[in-house]
């Protein structure tokens, strides 16, 4: 009999963890740790390594070094104490062919020993309470998507592992996702997450990892990632709003350019700027952009990010 | 083993109301959700069924009721003028066509309209056949010859000094049908257990599925058990269909007192394609490259073991080398219980080939078996 409960400790340890395959070292020196009830993001390009870490964690491939720990065990080799109680979402919708929404739910719900309410519980939170009876290869893929994420919580796991959930998702379906994931977060769980999805990772994670060419570059909350570059704030204005002297003269504008379409001006300090031009009544039309994770993994990397 | 997990309703951390879920994943339980799961995904699929049901039928109806007739059924022959012997034909072996002279009757076995073209002229019959197809022309000589020769003995006034008893030595009730069906019903469960173990394995490995179950608290042997399972059904729903039909009367199958002999039969052979599958699905990255694999080792085996046609007459070499081949020992004890009416000792030794196929095959697939790409 295994207990299912809490275990005190964090959710995932990883310590200098490495994999080569041949030349090419996937993952190189990786530490992290993932305080449990924690939304942990994975970031990087395609190629950087993210899969390979995410499968050594998950207990599917053996680290050539390094540890992994998962709620104070380890995943490798399969371990059958440890699987009840992580989920795991892959990239490929893997659903049984040709079965129905509820006896995907069903069948891996059997796997698991859950009992038979959790199933419409399930449909209810992901929203697809009305496909219930719809075969998997009849569903959209933004449903697909929340069904697969059904499947891996189906048994209430206490770690969950989501692969982009949200590649290929319309802007509307990847929104109704973001919901389904907060719910679950609000829940307890602890979930880790890929995805190739700057902004996507900025408004979930609590902390992200940016990984790139198998090494994590920058660990942090979203806001102290973009904090620590002290990355200047452009603010826009419509074009004719100011002169080029009125726009030279303000408080806090530190480079002023013209263009054909808009106004920019770059500060470091965004508040006194956006104040001179509230005094000045000229805030109709204004948007203010500061630095983005995309602004970090530039500076971090020396490259563009490419989804 | 007990994989049986319980949790005590522990309740959540303030603020998180609910106790975690309870999990109990027996065994049991797990074979049983994963082989109706595959069941549904089976019978779900028309491909799959027409294939693995209908097609075998076809091939029944094509061996069964085409080429089951009684000997070669009627031939039609071209007759010329009314000659003793051109009018004293077996009606039963002959469809005379009459012409109106040789020339024309000639002319007509040359177009390939009949076979072969007959006529007396005075005491001498003349025959002109075809040799393009050598079985109907070796039977017409070999038919007229005999006319021939009885006509000689009648005419030499003496009874005839030399009989033939000929009987044949099976059941006189045996149709060509008791060989077609245990042809079949081999062939047709050697295939849907092949291509079901082989397209279960690749497609669940390229869709990830297979991870999936792998990261879920699955014993490995559940998963192999289910597939099992899962074939042996396909296989008894194939045996009672297509025995089924034979017995109907078009086809006419008589069941031997032992035919419960195919059970043990259908288990055993069942073992052994499901590991061919197993093989083809653990080197195959496609389900195309499986279904051709699959292929290219079912049919050839197929047809060198003898279930679509009689292999005795093969040239001794190629029956040596059928012998390797598991579908060879399950169709001859099919036949041997099915056309002969053999007991238990027709079946016991190939049972025991099949299984022991299976397990070498097993143990070389579970060694290049993988359950990722790449």
């Amino acid at each position: 009999m295994t207990t299912r409960g809490r275990v005190p400790g964090p959710a995932i340890e990883v310590v200098d963890l490495r994999k080569a395959y041949g030349e090419l070292r996937a993952v190189d020196g990786v530490s992290f740790t993932v305080a449990q009830g924690e939304f942990f993001g994975i970031l990087g390009p395609n190629g950087a390594g993210k899969t390979t870490l995410l499968e050594m964690v998950e207990g599917l491939r053996e680290p050539d070094s390094g540890q992994v720990r998962l709620l104070g065990r380890e995943p490798w080799p399969r371990n059958h104490e440890l699987l009840p109680l992580m989920g795991v979402q892959l990239q490929a919708t893997a659903f049984f062919e040709k079965l129905s929404a509820r006896e995907q739910l069903q069948t891996f719900g059997d796997l698991y020993g859950v009992g038979r309410a959790r199933v419409d519980e399930m449909l209810e939170l992901v929203g697809l309470a009305d496909k219930a009876g719809t075969r998997e290869d009849r569903l959209s893929g933004g449903q697909r998507q929340r069904l697969s994420i059904a499947c891996a919580l189906v048994h209430d796991p206490l770690l969950v592992f989501f692969d982009e959930p949200t590649a290929a998702l319309d802007p509307q379906a990847r929104r109704n996702l973001w919901d389904v994931l907060r719910e679950v977060q609000a829940r307890g769980t602890t979930i880790v997450y890929t995805t190739h999805y700057l902004d996507e990772a900025e408004i979930l994670c609590d902390r992200v990892a940016i990984m790139d060419a198998g090494r994590v570059h920058a660990l942090d909350t979203p806001a102290a990632l973009v904090r620590g570059l002290h990355a200047d704030t452009r603010v826009a204005l419509p074009p004719g709003a100011l002169s080029e002297s009125e726009a030279r003269a303000l408080p806090g504008a530190d480079r002023v350019q013209l263009g054909d379409t808009e106004i920019v001006l770059t500060t470091r300090q965004p508040a006194v700027l956006v104040t001179a031009l509230a005094e000045r009544d000229r805030l109709d039309g204004v948007s203010v952009r500061t630095a983005t994770l995309e602004d970090v993994f530039l500076h971090l990397t020396g490259r563009e990010y490419r989804a | 083993m007990s994989a049986t997990l319980q949790t005590t309703a522990e309740p959540r951390p303030p603020g998180e109301g609910a106790p975690r879920v309870v999990l109990s994943a027996r065994p049991a339980r797990q074979l049983v959700a994963l082989a109706r799961a595959m069941l549904r995904s089976f019978f779900r699929d028309r491909t799959a069924l027409f294939f693995t049901f209908f097609f075998p039928l076809m091939f029944l109806v094509v061996f069964g009721l085409i080429f089951n007739s009684p000997g070669l059924g009627t031939t039609t022959i071209g007759v010329v003028g009314s000659g003793d012997v051109v009018t004293n034909l077996p009606r039963q072996l002959f469809e005379p066509k009459v012409y109106p002279d040789l020339a024309a009757g000639v002319a007509a076995v040359r177009r390939g309209d009949v076979p072969a073209v007959i006529t007396q002229d005075g005491d001498r019959v003349l025959l002109r056949f075809a040799a393009s197809d050598q079985v109907k022309a070796a039977t017409i000589q070999g038919i007229v010859s005999n006319l021939v020769a009885q006509g000689n003995v009648v005419a030499s006034g003496q009874p005839p000094r030399l009989t033939l008893d000929a009987v044949r030595v099976e059941d006189q009730s045996l149709q060509p049908i008791q060989f077609t069906t245990g042809g079949i019903l081999s062939w047709g469960v050697a295939t849907s257990a092949a291509f079901g173990a082989a397209l279960t394995i690749v497609s669940w490995r390229k869709k990830q599925l297979l991870r999936r179950v792998r990261l879920s608290p699955v014993p490995v042997w559940t998963v192999v058990a289910a597939r099992v399972g899962v074939s042996l059904v396909v296989a008894f729903v194939q045996a009672a269909l297509y025995v089924v039909v034979a017995l109907t009367p078009p086809f006419g199958l008589q069941l031997p007192g032992t035919w419960w002999l195919i059970a043990p039969l259908l288990v055993c052979g069942t073992l052994a394609f499901l590991s061919i599958g197993l093989l083809v699905g653990a080197i195959a990255k496609t389900e195309e490259a499986a279904s051709a694999m699959a292929n290219f080792i079912v049919l050839p085996m197929a047809f060198l073991s003898g279930t679509f046609f009689d292999i005795s007459g093969a040239p001794a070499w190629l029956r040596a080398i059928s012998q390797v081949f598991p579908l060879r020992h399950m169709n001859d004890a099919m036949l041997d219980v099915l056309a002969r009416g053999q007991g238990v000792s027709a079946v016991w030794a190939p049972c025991l080939i099949l299984l022991g196929f299976a397990l070498v095959l097993t143990a070389v697939a579970t060694r290049v078996f993988r359950w990722d790409d790449a």
